[in-house]
């Protein structure tokens, strides 16, 4: 056990350094000029714009020697200083995430978990029964395939526009003023569904047609065979399927799940919901150094710490994986 | 399946609670808008306004005067009036009870403070301290500016309404590095409005009651504005079709089309719907063959047809610029028609044919392209920022009329940074741009912009970026600086720059970008539009101090 925790431990901590070096060097390698793109957005002014520029350079350090960067780039993970951003000048880059990520978490979570489990499900109802799967099969193959965008603007325009049933988008009213009372929860919450709703439904074809196909191999593997000779029950089979098949779709999940800010984009595009993902976009736009760094700092820690729940998932769902490392075979 | 049920009656909740929404502000009392801030509210800091949010500037800060685009005059705002006592001592009075929001008195001595801040440190007015002796307190209401020998009246014009006052009494506690990097978050200013909430996506200012400017131009009517982020373009027309937002600043495609069944106001009833507020031009890269030769350039602006960007790209919502590239009522005035006549451009790809023919560009591979009289082959590019959908198919539609000369110019789209990477380096063939060519109170700005002599250096930021080279042009221009606008020297000069840019065509002006101002009256009538002219509907960093907040005065509640 403590041998397998050792090995990952030291694989996670070459990835860490190997992935916050590339996202430190790779918006720097970017053609353009930070401070500049900044100055544009104020086109009158006459003159002395290289003034401004030498001062603002300074100011975020830019005018220093490339190592030295590189080093206080390091020394501000440790400390949590992750800088002030270029964009969004003076938001501390920290505030910026600190504000924007609960937006994407609370579209996301939900939506990629909910539909995991919702989809491996039918998918296994698909798999197993005949008469499901022709009529199932067309949809979760329309919905795997349709794009994010056309797709969730359907959404919006049957049931924001046609129906008035929900907002068209935001997070929440104009008129309102976030606080915790029942006509803002409820307020936010009718803003909330249809970017959950769309992003549950675009994901869950993608989760059931994989178990759907993990089931139908797992039917015809030779355990399958067997037991039904044996004269076990359909239900017990699938069940004994599901827990093979399952293996496959913890890995994807965990995938997903560390790529909530980059799979928020869109949904942040077609409905103008806050969050992170959108920042993304426009700190490499604007080649906001701090910011860029600052989210994919999240993004790297993310993907390691999901990756590190999956594998101790792995352990306890796959005796394949804990018996090769506790009981040395 | 008990999962499955879950999730059902998991939504039928949601969708019971659809039913009930109740207010926090009273919408009746509240303006809506989207298209002036595009990023979270992150600074209101005066004296960095390219960053501060929209409405920092003309909310909170206000300017001396106030420059009235539309009918092109300067009037006064905090100031009560201003003159010229001699050649170069001009007298600014300042009206009487005026307070900033802390109650504390404003007087002459913020006025000076404000201003000596740019003399001390590098700002984004300095620059009227290269033509300025001193600016003095006289009094508590009187400021006294004495320029050296000769001031540049129309630098100086723009900074009266340019620069907003910021109080003395907080800002001279900071060093300037502090007030550098200042977010301001709570900015005490003499304006009618305060920073209310600031969330991710939103920001609400609401109205100060007691506010100077009550008794002399009158109360603005909504008691709170709410100035939302919207990114996408289906979610602001889906509000505007609502009736939710009460005026949008973007450019939405469609407009023409569903402007009348959802009851949408734009400023003039018909093509091109929106007021003309700068000018596309199409750079041309002076130093790169062939663009080198003047009978090229000037072949390009015979080949662009301008109204096919007009009517296909915008809809009708934008006009075709006239040769000069000038615009709105102040630019229109120096405007030279003989000029034009002799030495303007038009429509005309017969011409463009004959112009290239005569100076040796004719196809010698045969491959139905034109070559350089040397032979050589022609590959040109023009470069848009990717996303810019409505410049992205403008530039298509020039590529395409370039075709069809025989000229071959494809269009490219790289990211907004390299795209100004590329501009400011010189690195492009062609381009279109327009960040120097806001409608102004002279057309210095713009001429200072097409024909910005600062070109020499690696990066040439501040307009002229086909680095045309025309130290004549670029003295004419300095000199116009220096005058009165009324001088009879001024328009003398104004037809020389512009007889000389249409002879040499380093840029051509293509069409004019709209004030995209897109109105609803679900909840606010009365507002401004061509018959009733109370102002501006825009939220734009900039634009409130030139109308928008008259035009809040003038509003009234729908109900």
């Amino acid at each position: 056990m403590g041998k397998y925790f050792g090995k990952k431990f030291i694989v996670y901590v070459f990835t860490f350094a190997v992935a916050i070096t590339i996202n430190w060097a790779a918006p720097r390698f970017m053609p353009g000029d930070p401070i500049q793109s900044l100055l544009n957005r104020f086109g009158n002014i006459e003159g002395g714009t290289e003034i401004i520029h030498s001062n603002f350079s300074q100011l975020f350090g830019l005018d220093k020697p490339i190592l030295q960067q590189y080093l206080g780039f390091w020394k501000s993970i440790f400390t949590g200083d992750l800088g002030i951003s270029i964009h969004s000048f003076p938001s501390p880059v920290f505030d910026i995430i600190k504000s924007a990520i609960l937006y994407d978490i609370i579209i996301m979570v939900p939506s990629i978990i909910l539909s995991w489990i919702v989809g491996n499900n039918l998918g296994a109802i698909s798999g197993m029964k005949k008469k499901a799967d022709n009529f199932l099969m067309p949809f979760f193959y329309f919905l795997s395939s349709a794009p994010y965008f056309w797709f969730a603007v359907i959404v919006v325009f049957v049931f924001s526009v046609q129906f008035g049933l929900f907002p068209v988008g935001g997070a929440y009213s104009s008129t309102m003023i976030p606080r915790f009372s029942f006509n803002f929860i409820v307020d936010f919450l009718r803003h909330w569904f249809l970017p959950f709703f769309s992003m549950f439904l675009i994901q869950l074809g993608g989760w059931a047609i994989g178990m759907r196909n993990m089931i139908l191999y797992e039917r015809s593997s030779n355990y399958s065979k067997y037991m039904k000779a044996l004269g076990s029950s359909e239900k017990l089979i699938r069940n004994y399927g599901f827990r093979n098949g399952i293996l496959p779709q913890v890995t994807g999940l965990a995938l997903r799940l560390s790529n909530i800010i980059g799979g928020m984009v869109m949904v942040q595009m077609v409905f103008s919901y806050p969050g992170l993902g959108y920042q993304m976009l426009q700190a490499i736009m604007n080649q906001d150094y701090f910011l860029l760094q600052g989210c994919f700092i999240f993004i790297i820690i993310l993907v390691l710490v999901s990756n590190f729940i999956i594998d101790i998932v792995y352990m306890l769902i796959d005796p394949r994986v804990r018996l090769s490392y506790s009981e040395e075979v | 399946m008990k999962k499955l049920r879950i999730l059902l009656v998991f939504m039928l909740v949601i969708s019971a609670l659809v039913f009930s929404n109740t207010g926090e502000l009273d919408r009746s009392k509240t303006l809506i808008y989207t298209g002036g801030i595009w990023s979270p509210p992150s600074s209101w800091n005066p004296i960095v306004p390219w960053n501060a949010v929209a409405g920092t500037n003309g909310l909170v800060y206000e300017p001396l005067f106030e420059y009235d685009p539309i009918a092109g005059e300067i009037r006064p705002w905090l100031a009560e009036s201003g003159e010229w006592v001699t050649k170069n001592v001009y007298r600014i009075t300042l009206r009487d009870g005026v307070k900033w929001a802390d109650g504390v008195e404003f007087t002459s001595k913020d006025v000076v403070y404000t201003f000596n801040l740019a003399k001390d440190n590098a700002l984004y007015f300095s620059n009227i301290w290269d033509y300025t002796e001193k600016i003095e307190a006289l009094g508590k209401r009187t400021v006294l500016v004495t320029f050296k020998e000769n001031p540049r009246y129309v630098a100086w014009n723009n900074s009266i309404t340019d620069v907003t006052i910021v109080p003395e009494h907080i800002w001279s506690k900071m060093t300037i590095d502090q007030i550098l990097v200042a977010a301001n978050r709570d900015p005490i200013g003499t304006g009618p409005y305060k920073v209310s909430r600031v969330t991710q996506d939103r920001l609400v200012w609401e109205r100060l009651d007691d506010w100077w400017g009550n008794n002399v131009f009158g109360q603005p009517a909504p008691q709170h504005i709410v100035a939302r982020i919207v990114f996408s373009n289906n979610v602001i027309l889906g509000s505007i079709m609502k009736g939710e937002l009460d005026f949008a600043n973007n450019f939405i495609p469609g407009i023409p089309t569903i402007k009348d069944r959802f009851g949408v106001k734009t400023y003039y009833d018909n093509a091109p719907y929106m007021i003309s507020w700068n000018t596309a031009m199409l750079f041309l890269n002076t130093n790169r063959k062939p663009l080198d030769d003047v009978n090229f350039r000037r072949a390009i602006a015979f080949a662009i047809n301008q109204q096919t960007i007009v009517n296909r790209v915008y809809e009708n919502m934008v006009a075709p610029s006239n040769p000069t590239g000038l615009v709105g009522t102040n630019w229109m005035e120096y405007y030279d028609e003989k000029v034009v006549e002799e030495y303007g451009f038009k429509f005309d790809p017969s011409e463009a044919r004959r112009m290239l023919n005569r100076a040796g560009y004719i196809d010698r591979t045969g491959d139905g392209w034109r070559n350089a009289p040397d032979g050589s082959n022609i590959d040109l590019t023009i470069i848009v920022p990717n996303g810019w959908t409505d410049w992205m198919e403008s530039i298509r539609s020039i590529s395409e009329d370039l075709r069809a000369v025989g000229i071959k110019a494809t269009p490219q789209f790289p990211d907004t940074s390299l795209y100004e990477d590329r501009m400011y380096t010189g690195n492009f063939d062609m381009l279109i741009n327009t960040y120097g060519s806001t409608i102004s109170f002279s057309p210095y700005t713009y001429w200072s912009w097409v024909g910005n002599e600062r070109i020499d250096g690696e990066r040439a930021t501040t307009g002229n970026f086909g680095r045309y080279n025309d130290p004549e042009l670029f003295q004419a221009i300095r000199d116009f600086a220096y005058l009165q606008p009324e001088d009879a020297k001024a328009y003398e000069l104004a037809s020389f720059i512009q007889k000389r840019l249409l002879q040499e065509m380093p840029s051509i002006p293509i069409w004019h970008n709209g004030l995209w101002m897109q109105m609803t009256e679900e909840y606010w009538t009365n507002w401004p539009s061509e018959d009733n002219p109370t102002g501006l509907a825009c939220g734009w960093a900039g634009v409130w101090n030139k109308g928008t907040i008259r035009a809040l005065i003038e509003l009234k509640p729908a109900k």
